[in-house]
């Protein structure tokens, strides 16, 4: 039977559990609601992955994990666009740019990334194909699956318990009124000055992830942060309705008067009680 | 004849069933079974569909209390439940601040369906073991100007008090 299904019902640890001790070659297709990725196995072990919004290219991974610098980037880019990442590597070992194991340990990392990210997606659809393997340029990684399920296990529940305390997107932030505390001189991460950067009373915490593209989780365990430090409060984004339609639709057809008059009955009535 | 519903929130036993009998003048509709998990074996019975309470107020409006079940998986009643109320009251067991995490969650998500005026109420202020008023305001992270009342669900004055505060602030939104 075809291994195909949605996320909502199989979840991304129990199949990485199957794939492992299925010991399963060929890659795993998940659709998430905004991106693809395409996660490679052989015989169980992670041997590939791929995100289709993202440049997969060896030049790109070396570079994110800060191996090569962005001018050494630019000038791949230029020079070397046609090479496939098999060639590219053995360029750059034989050129004493980076180390073999440079190119393996930044590999790893990148794939790891991926997966550890699907564990955050929560609606999708999924098939594993039999057929689809690494691509013959590039170059294939072997790792165990169990340390990776154990993390994004780990992750998995820190996602759900910042899903209870941040559960609306929604929300807008404003800095909180505290004089005497300067943002300047809290350390913040740089993943922490993009949100800080957005914060206004008009972008909800939704469009401050999107704009940096971050996923949920990321902007919910940053935004968690602000707050617990008090640094930022949740408010309402500005330019919603501001008169309460839930009244309106309670007492539907009566004008603001008539809304009061009622109101006032009620009150006349609970303190006969 | 004309209708208005408030509806009461909350965790799981913070005492909404209770503050509905207070003060409704029929028996309340209680659809209550007993509790299946262990975990939640505090009290015997549980609602699972919602309680149902009136107050007639004369001979052209009444108004409906409607609580929520507690239970995490009954959650999918409280958007039906929030649809077209007045406002609601967010019951939060002072004596239990293992479900302050919750009852902020479930104010969160009250305020999502229908922004309309709401109070939190910390039930159970009678007991020995309750938390400060202001220590819970801090650990349930509610802004300054968000009524955050004393409560003792089954005090007839101390229910009363907590609706008068509610209809305050509709009429002061209006």
């Amino acid at each position: 039977m075809a291994l195909k299904g949605n996320l909502r019902d199989f979840t991304i640890t129990q199949l990485l559990n199957l794939v492992n001790l299925a010991q399963k070659t060929g890659s795993l297709i998940i659709e998430g609601p905004s991106e693809t990725a395409t996660i490679t196995f052989r015989e169980g072990k992670l041997a590939y992955a791929q995100v289709n919004t993202e440049d997969g290219g060896l030049g790109a991974i070396l570079h994110k994990s800060n191996v090569i610098s962005t001018a050494q980037y630019g000038t791949l880019k230029a020079r070397a666009a046609s090479m496939n990442d098999k060639e590219l590597g053995l360029l750059l070992i034989n050129s004493g740019y980076v180390s073999q194991e440079d190119i393996l340990a930044s590999l790893q990392t990148h794939f790891v990334d991926i997966i550890q990210r699907l564990f955050s997606w929560v609606e999708g659809i999924f098939h594993f194909d039999n057929d689809i393997l690494v691509p013959g340029d590039k170059i294939p990684v072997k790792l165990d699956l169990e340390n990776i399920i154990i993390e994004g296990s780990r992750r998995l529940r820190e996602w759900e318990q910042l899903k209870d305390e941040l559960p609306n997107l929604e929300l807008a932030l404003k800095f909180t009124d505290r004089p005497g505390v300067n943002l300047k001189n809290i350390n913040l991460s740089v993943e922490e000055w993009k949100v800080v950067s957005f914060i206004n009373p008009k972008n909800t915490i939704g469009a401050i992830a999107k704009a940096n593209k971050m996923s949920e989780l990321d902007i919910r365990r940053i935004v968690y942060g602000l707050l617990q430090a008090g640094l930022v409060e949740l408010i309402r984004p500005e330019g919603v309705e501001q008169t309460l339609p839930g009244i309106d639709k309670a007492m539907p057809g009566k004008n603001k008067e008539e809304q009061k008059n009622l109101v006032n009955r009620l009150i006349g009535r609970i303190r006969s009680l | 004849m004309q209708t208005v519903k408030m509806v009461v929130t909350g965790p799981f036993n913070s005492g909404k069933t209770e503050f509905i009998q207070t003060v409704s003048e029929i028996d309340v509709v209680s659809t209550e079974r007993k509790v299946s998990s262990e975990a939640e074996k505090i009290k015997e019975s549980t609602t699972v569909a919602m309680d149902f309470g009136r107050i007639t107020v004369d001979d052209e409006l009444v108004l409906y209390l409607f609580g929520t079940p507690g239970q995490k998986r009954f959650d999918f009643m409280w958007e039906i439940l929030s649809e077209g109320m007045l406002g609601f009251i967010v019951m939060v067991d002072s004596t239990r601040p293992e479900t302050f995490k919750e009852a902020r969650a479930i104010l969160e998500t009250f305020r999502a369906y229908a922004p309309t005026p709401y109070v939190v109420a910390a039930n159970k202020q009678d007991m020995e073991d309750a938390w400060e008023i202001d220590d819970m305001r801090i650990a349930l992270r509610l802004d300054p100007d968000v009524k955050l009342l004393p409560a003792v669900a089954v005090d007839r004055e101390s229910v009363k008090s907590v609706l008068l505060e509610l209809l305050g602030t509709i009429l002061t939104e209006l």
